[in-house]
């Protein structure tokens, strides 16, 4: 193995000690607590404070972890525990709307799905589990845009995809369409990826906050709108599901 | 307003919880709470009566609570448990003289290997259908009373009982003494045929009848619960892979499921008589509704699959959670030659070897953590294959479906693999805590929320189906390799142990 970098041993060993902290430090205390020359600590906390991963305080000038390294830790939930952690919740939006549920996390700008829900009516169904999907298409993907704006700047670059007449190509649309999704909690897919088949889609949240993952029930659009209306008593049990297993994965109830 | 849910504890091996149901049998709420696993020596696991006392009382206010519900909104309260799981109490005091000696524990191998003598270990089969194991009840309560000087004779004049679970739980909750048929069956001390104590069993393991519970039906109004539950009644028990059974809507002879949680447990119903196996695996019973004649159901019993995770996560600490295995494990394409056998607390069926000790088999050089990962998850469908096996030929009726439960049906990578090592499809039903919703039946049947079974049949639904995919080479050689490591498990305890 290499030797290790000694500058980044040190910028690691300031971001420990200011996450172990629930008050702001410092300079001189970083320093002290590391034994470290302030200067050392002074040219290493610059450059965390340039790429967000501390903040200070414009008043005191102490220093606290940043938000940016907040949601680099948290907004990565594997895949698996998520499945996991969502098993009953999934099935209970299953039995309650008696449609197929799927949940999806990011993925290399897609929509990776990670749970698949038969719909309960023991018709043949085959596992999607691993699937990708595109994110403007769809509802899970549009919940997960909306709430990773930085996201919306690749797709701005030209127009999307076109699956069906109904898929939303123009990136500027999909903007207005995604502050509706951040104003009303869930999104929906009426028809945009698959001609005749409408999702309904809703952010899974961890304790931090942040959509780790979007939970959605599809079927046929006769069967989740009226008049192309989505159903709202469907669209609250994907809400409701969504936010018990949040909930569960331990974010505050909102 | 009506009464229109039930609700289920289910008093596992690592955690409590309580789940309500509605009418259709789907989820309404859900608490859970884990308790201590104390390991006083290697080998030894107890539980302490009290904590899981407390934490199911607790687990049914908060799947109330979070359900916004009153335990005026419940119709019944019905439980499973972890089974053979041995308390012994004073009930004047209501305290247990001994933490509760948990089924995976270990110390009575000495006492099994004396009982069993020169006639073995199937000396009491054909009463109760068990071999002689550490795992079964009788040889615990035996221990217990031989422990401190005194309890025997307290056991002889009732100033002492004796409980599995539910019996402890019940006892609690309602002043009754008494179990159910489905736990009884697990203790060694029950006759298959009577379904009541047998005298030669309780004369050959030293267990006073005076310090044993009535036993009744699965499915029945055992009493009313004191304050601590508001007064419901409490009306089913069933050990937990029977109410993972009854859970499946498994209630004709001929229907399977297997359920994959701490240890894996595969059980098929065979109807109003009790099979014997000649292939390693157990008799025991699967549900008495009522009146009703009691169903019985040949067993698989494996003691470690999801426990092996556990081990992987806590002991040796290269996963920070349970499901974090399959990501590890998808790290590489295969186990790299290696063959974990988790025979923690030696094997249980096929084999029933209590001498055979864990073993990863074929390492070399080339094996990484993925591999390790791979093996950890392969153990729970190649041991699923040697009880598959075993019914099989038991019953002579080849298996054309697996029905799993459980948690660790979350994992993708091993319902494919166990898919594909069974060469049949695997599916999982959309409740998967099979567990609590069979004890819901039970007890929805017993107060007539629920009219009969066949009305249950209809809750069943697919929520997942895994199809086979390996050739039928690989899944030979596979499996030849698999049986040579488990061969290398075998004999490891000596008598100085
Ligand atoms: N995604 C996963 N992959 C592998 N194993 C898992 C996964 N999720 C859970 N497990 C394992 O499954 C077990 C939990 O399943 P489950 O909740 O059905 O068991 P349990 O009911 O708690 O067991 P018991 O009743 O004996 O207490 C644990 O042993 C855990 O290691
Ligand atoms: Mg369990």
């Amino acid at each position: 193995m290499p030797k290790p970098i000694q500058s980044i041993e040190r910028a690691s060993a300031i971001l420990r000690l200011l996450s172990g902290r629930t008050r702001r430090l410092s300079l001189a205390e970083v320093a002290g607590e590391l034994g470290l020359p302030k200067g050392t600590v002074y040219g290493i906390m610059r450059t965390l404070l340039s790429v967000g991963f501390v903040e200070q305080d414009p008043e005191s000038g102490k220093y606290r972890i940043g938000a940016a390294l907040l949601h680099l830790g948290s907004s990565y939930l594997d895949g698996n525990e998520l499945r996991t952690r969502a098993l009953n919740w999934a099935d209970w939006l299953a039995a309650r709307t008696n449609e197929s549920v799927r949940l999806g996390t990011l993925h290399d700008g897609q929509v990776l799905l990670v749970h698949h829900v038969f719909r309960p009516d023991n018709s043949p169904q085959v596992l999607e589990v691993g699937a990708l999907l595109p994110m403007h298409a769809t509802a899970m993907g549009k919940v997960l845009l909306a709430y990773h704006p930085y996201l919306t700047e690749d797709l701005s670059n030209g127009r999307l995809p076109r699956f069906t007449s109904g898929t939303i190509t123009d990136p500027k649309l999909l903007a207005i369409e995604l502050e509706q999704v951040r104003e009303q909690g869930w999104a929906a897919s009426l028809e945009e990826l698959i001609e005749g088949e409408t999702s309904f889609a809703a952010p899974i949240r961890d304790r931090q906050g942040v959509a780790v993952g979007a939970i959605a029930i599809s079927g046929p659009t006769e069967r989740l709108c009226d008049d192309a209306q989505p159903r709202i008593e469907l669209v609250s049990y994907v809400r409701e599901g969504a936010r018990t297993i949040s909930r569960d994965l331990g974010a505050v109830p909102w | 307003m009506n009464a229109q849910y039930v609700a289920a504890i289910d008093q596992g091996t690592s955690s409590s919880r309580c789940l309500v149901f509605d009418l259709q049998g789907r989820i309404v709420s859900l608490s859970q709470k884990e308790h201590e696993q104390i390991f006083p020596r290697p080998g030894w696991v107890e539980h302490d009566p009290h904590e899981i006392l407390r934490n199911v009382i607790e687990v049914v206010h908060g799947a109330l609570d979070t359900g916004g519900l009153d335990v005026r909104d419940l119709v019944a309260v019905g439980i499973a448990n972890q089974r053979e799981t041995t308390v012994v109490w004073d009930p004047h005091t209501g305290e247990p003289v001994h933490n509760a000696i948990v089924w995976q524990d270990t110390r009575t191998d000495a006492l099994c290997r004396k009982l069993g003598a020169e006639l073995g270990q199937d000396r009491f089969r054909d009463k109760c259908g068990l071999p002689l194991a550490t795992y079964f009840s009788g040889p615990k309560v035996s221990w217990l009373l031989d422990s401190a000087p005194g309890l025997r004779k307290r056991a002889e004049e009732g100033d002492l009982l004796f409980g599995t679970m539910d019996s402890w739980l019940i006892w609690n909750l309602t002043g009754r003494h008494v179990t159910d048929v489905t736990n009884a069956s697990r203790t060694m001390l029950m006759n298959l045929e009577t379904l009541d104590w047998d005298d030669t069993l309780l004369d050959a393991m030293g267990v006073p009848r005076a310090m044993l519970p009535a036993i009744q039906p699965s499915s029945a109004i055992y009493g009313e619960a004191g304050d601590s539950l508001g007064g419901v009644p409490i009306a089913a028990a069933l050990g937990d892979q029977q109410a993972a059974l009854f859970g499946q809507t498994c209630f004709s002879a001929g229907e399977a499921k297997c359920t994959y949680g701490t240890g894996s447990f595969l059980l098929l119903n065979t109807g109003s008589r009790p099979v014997l196996s000649g292939h390693g695996l157990i008799t025991t019973v699967g549900s008495k509704i009522g009146d009703e004649p009691a169903t019985y159901a040949l067993e698989g019993s494996i003691a470690v699959t999801g426990a092996l995770v556990q081990w992987f996560r806590d002991k040796v600490g290269l996963i920070g959670s349970a499901p974090e295995v399959e990501t590890l494990a998808r790290t590489v394409d295969d186990n790299g030659g290696i063959y974990f056998v988790p025979a923690f607390s030696g094997l249980f069926a096929p084999h029933w070897r209590g001498d055979a000790r864990g073993v990863i088999a074929g390492l070399t050089g080339y094996v990484t953590k993925g591999h390790l990962a791979r093996a950890v998850l392969e153990a729970t469908a190649w041991q699923t294959r040697e009880v598959v096996d075993a019914m099989n030929a038991d019953s002579g009726i080849e298996m054309t479906s697996l029905k799993a439960d459980g948690g660790m049906t979350a994992n993708n990578l091993l319902m494919q693999f166990l898919a594909d090592v069974l060469g049949l499809p695997v599916v999982r039903p959309n409740v998967a805590e099979t567990v609590s919703l069979g004890a819901a039946y039970a007890a929805g049947l017993a107060v007539g929320f629920w009219p009969d079974v066949e009305s249950l049949r209809a809750n069943w639904h697919k929520a997942a189906e895994w199809i086979p995919n390996m050739d039928q080479a690989e899944r030979d050689r596979g499996y030849r390799k698999w049986k040579k490591a488990v061969q290398r498990t075998l004999d490891w305890v000596d008598d100085d142990d």
